[in-house]
């Protein structure tokens, strides 16, 4: 096993048990917490893709913002009983069951995969050549402008679906 | 794909993190093998500057409070998108500021609602 493959071991094994952490905790502050250690692994899984503009984006977007929408949200429930019942339902072994049948499935129909994809013209010499941001900015101004625009009118739903839910008079 | 590739250049981060993460741990293991360890009642209650606690730590706060994170979110998201923009603007040329223009004229109307409907205001 090479030197590159066991960093991707870690990132992968300690993302998965940092996972169940965050849905195991009975103390939804704490939930939040692990969730902070998983993105800033998810991070640091962007730049071993050699997607250093997206672990950025990782760390300020989720860790920063997102995270604090989450804690908010907590804060606003005050789940003082739920922390207090039984955090499972019975039929929690037989979803467990399919998850693992499912992640075996998974395992084996990826281990036949022999055929990859021909890289593409962005390797990682190329943008590592041209600075990740440039390479970004070049492509996501001119070829992806729709999705672009597109994300101006998704965030401007946000905006007035959060003051439409939360203020008292609109 | 995975497993091809280390980001060599970011080897002191990871060392500055694993740093971090030794002194916040080394601290908390290292008090609970050092101090002694006689609780009792006086000890144990919260402290609120000598009087005697009233009420729980945790209550229900205000919906106002999510206004504000929600927005944050959204505003944080835009400065994302100007600083590839920012970034690439010589080779984008005027195409690219007229676009730009219209993202942030977007989400200016978003801006405006929310600032005629009161929502920066505290009531």
């Amino acid at each position: 096993m090479t030197l590159p493959q066991l960093f991707f071991l870690y990132f992968a094994v300690s993302m998965t048990g940092l996972s169940l952490l965050v849905v195991t905790r009975r103390n939804p502050v704490h939930s939040v917490l692990w969730m902070l250690v998983l993105f800033l692994h998810i991070a640091a899984l962007y730049l071993f893709l050699n997607a250093e503009f997206l672990a950025a984006i990782q760390i300020i977007v989720y860790a920063g913002a997102i995270l604090v929408l989450f804690l908010f949200v907590i804060m606003l429930l005050n789940l003082r009983r739920e922390e207090t019942e039984r955090m499972f339902q019975d039929q929690w072994p037989v979803g467990a069951g399919i998850g693992v049948v499912l992640a075996v499935f998974f395992v084996v129909i990826v281990g036949k995969i022999a055929v990859l994809a021909p890289l593409g013209e962005y390797s990682i010499d190329a943008v590592q050549a041209e600075g990740h941001i440039m390479s970004i900015g070049k492509v996501l101004y001119t070829k992806f402008l729709l999705p672009f625009e597109i994300a101006s009118l998704i965030l401007l739903v946000a905006i007035i679906g959060a003051v439409v839910l939360a203020k008292k008079r609109i | 794909m995975p497993g091809t590739y280390i980001p060599t250049n970011y080897l002191p981060v990871a060392i500055i993190m694993v740093f971090a993460a030794l002194v916040g741990l080394g601290a908390v293991v290292a008090g609970i093998l050092v101090r002694p360890r006689r609780p009792y009642l006086q000890k144990l209650i919260a402290y609120e500057s000598g009087n005697p606690p009233v009420g729980e730590p945790r209550y229900r706060f205000s919906v106002k409070f999510y206004i504000i994170a929600m927005l944050f979110v959204v505003f944080d998201v835009e400065a994302v998108f100007l600083y590839p923009w920012a970034v690439a603007y010589d080779k984008l040329g005027i195409f690219g500021f007229v676009e730009m223009m219209l993202f942030i004229f977007i989400l200016l109307i978003g801006y405006i609602y929310v600032w005629k409907k009161g929502a920066f205001v505290w009531e």
